[in-house]
């Protein structure tokens, strides 16, 4: 039996600093949604909001905000939490009530407003949460841990900083076109490398932004999609939201330390499970991918990530780089929707705009960055707190 | 003024400072930070139920998994012990027990003294200041100089 659902409409709120409310965002980012998939608000059975947790808000983000906000139409509603993995924890809460039989077509939807500067945790003195330990007592900020995992690159594949540049080069020309991106200008290489180290070896513009932004997923069933006039709707073929396996043996945000391996490293690391697990799902291979969106937080980290995927073996990311396979046009094209360099980070929408850019890329609707003939898509990001998620989508 | 470690029961001071961990009673599986011992703990062993933990010194020595440094003060509630900011290195560090620690790098040093590998020890110095005028104490990571290499340097 087929796990698959089906996409009926995506839509997004641009990315920007645009200092709204989120529930604005996201009601643009739904509506928009609705008239892709040609669905009525009123025929949506299932609300599925994404959260976010940072301080700063004048409120908190839930599956009925976003149902108030549309129009209270009776729906079923939920809320998901996972950090970065948010949208695909969202839309695995969604996809489970649809294909159990519960609930026919669903709205799934996160936005975020963004404060400025580094991420920060909530006010108050907290001696028994990580997240407010490593600043405390280390000064340990998100950029610092993006470095940490830069600077392996360098030492143990000889990575160079020229490299981590041409990511951002790249993605900034991936990005021209797309109208929900927040930068939309070419970066040089001599650029990013004149630009402030902020944690070494990483320059600020390695680093992403945070940013505003909101997206939105109208999901049903195959025969809903059927009954609504869709021949070959774009399936979700799986969706990874897999916790770590102890002993999680590589430092993570927030942590200060890795679990202790007892001399036996696990057979895959956390980020490699979570797309493993996709993969098994999906019964599809990293050999059949398409495209991959995948969670550069920085240059460097979007590099690990395709070794986390599988697109090539450890070590061996800085050769695609160069050779230009994973440019549009290149044998797998990484972040065509010029990825978080881009956009910035919209924590609770971010997950869910890659499941959007993969949806337009395999209808041939990316105007200005399409992939050729893209089949099969894959997502991948990781948050704190042991999040993360991949989501596997194909036509 | 007198000096305090800047948390409590995470390491020693001293001649020879040194981590604490917690190492399961049941399983061995050793932990840091520690496991409080003002309330319950629970091994994070799947496959462990153990409760009960055995406070023990980690290795005061390890590998340097991965560096990099704060060249931008972070935000609070981290508490710069310099007006201005003076930026520090920091350093993730594989133990003879199997985890990575996070800390700071020892003052005097930066970067370019490190690599993904090397070898490094644990010291601890001043963190920053409290408001009683307490120094707060905290571990860092040194570099060890092997013998005949003072003279490269």
């Amino acid at each position: 039996m087929s796990n698959d659902v089906a996409v009926l409409g995506v839509g997004m709120h641009p990315w920007g600093k645009w200092g709204k409310p989120f529930t604005e965002y996201g009601v643009v980012a739904a509506r928009a949604a609705l008239a892709d998939a040609g669905v009525a608000w009123t025929d949506v059975d299932l609300v599925v909001g994404g959260e976010t947790v940072r301080n700063g808000y004048g409120g908190y983000v839930a599956g009925a905000t976003f149902a108030q906000a549309l129009g209270w139409n009776g729906a079923r509603v939920a809320t998901s939490y996972a950090a970065c993995a948010t949208g695909a924890q969202a839309l695995d809460t969604a996809r489970a009530r649809i294909l159990a039989g519960l609930s026919e077509v669903a709205l799934v939807v996160g936005a975020d407003t963004t404060p400025k500067g580094f991420l920060a945790p909530n006010a108050g003195e907290r001696w028994d949460d990580p997240d407010w330990l490593r600043f405390r007592l280390l000064g340990m900020t998100n950029p610092a841990y993006f470095a940490l995992y830069a600077r392996r690159r360098m030492d143990l594949y000889g990575a160079t900083q020229e490299d981590f540049a041409r990511v951002k080069v790249k993605n900034a020309r991936h990005g021209l076109a797309n109208p929900n991106a927040r930068y939309r200008k070419e970066v040089s290489a001599e650029d990013v490398l004149a630009s402030a180290v902020v944690a070494d070896p990483l320059h600020l513009l390695d680093i992403c932004a945070t940013s505003d932004g909101a997206a939105a997923v109208i999901i049903a069933s195959p025969d809903y999609a059927t009954r609504h006039g869709l021949d070959s709707p774009v399936r979700i073929n799986a969706i990874s939201t897999v916790t770590p396996t102890f002993p999680n043996t590589v430092l993570d945000m927030p942590n200060l330390s890795t679990d202790a391996h007892g001399g036996v490293e696990p057979e895959r690391t956390f980020k490699e499970s979570i797309a493993h697990a996709a993969y098994e799902e999906a019964g599809i291979g990293p050999d059949d991918v398409s495209l991959a969106e995948v969670y550069d937080l920085s240059t460097a980290l979007e590099l690990d990530w395709i070794e986390d995927l599988a697109l090539c073996k450890r070590g061996e990311a800085e050769a695609l780089l160069r050779a230009g396979d994973t440019t549009l046009g290149g044998r797998i094209p990484v972040n065509p929707s010029g990825g978080l360099a881009c956009f910035g980070e919209a924590v609770p929408a971010q997950a869910l705009a890659q499941v959007c850019e993969v949806t337009w890329q395999l209808r041939g609707q990316a105007e200005g960055r399409q992939v050729e003939g893209a089949r099969v898509g894959i997502t991948a990001n990781q948050g704190l707190f042991g999040h993360g998620s991949s989501v596997i989508l194909s036509r | 003024m007198s000096a305090r470690p800047a948390i409590d029961g995470w390491f020693t001071t001293g001649e020879a400072p040194a981590l604490l961990g917690s190492r399961c009673t049941t399983c061995a599986t050793t932990y840091f930070p520690p496991t409080p011992t003002d309330r319950a703990g629970f091994c994070r062993n799947p496959a462990c139920g153990g409760e009960e933990f055995a406070t023990v010194e980690l290795s005061r020595r390890g590998q340097v998994w991965s560096y990099t440094d704060a060249q931008y003060q972070p935000p609070p509630p981290y508490v710069s012990r310099t007006d201005p900011y003076e930026p520090f290195a920091l350093a993730a560090v594989e133990l003879d027990e199997g985890i990575t620690v996070l800390g700071q790098v020892a003052d005097g040093y930066g970067v370019g003294d490190l690599k993904v590998g090397a070898e490094v020890e644990l010291v601890v110095e001043t963190l920053n200041r409290a408001d009683d005028g307490d120094d707060l104490l905290i571990w860092r990571w040194k570099p060890v100089t092997e013998l005949g290499e003072e003279a490269d340097q």
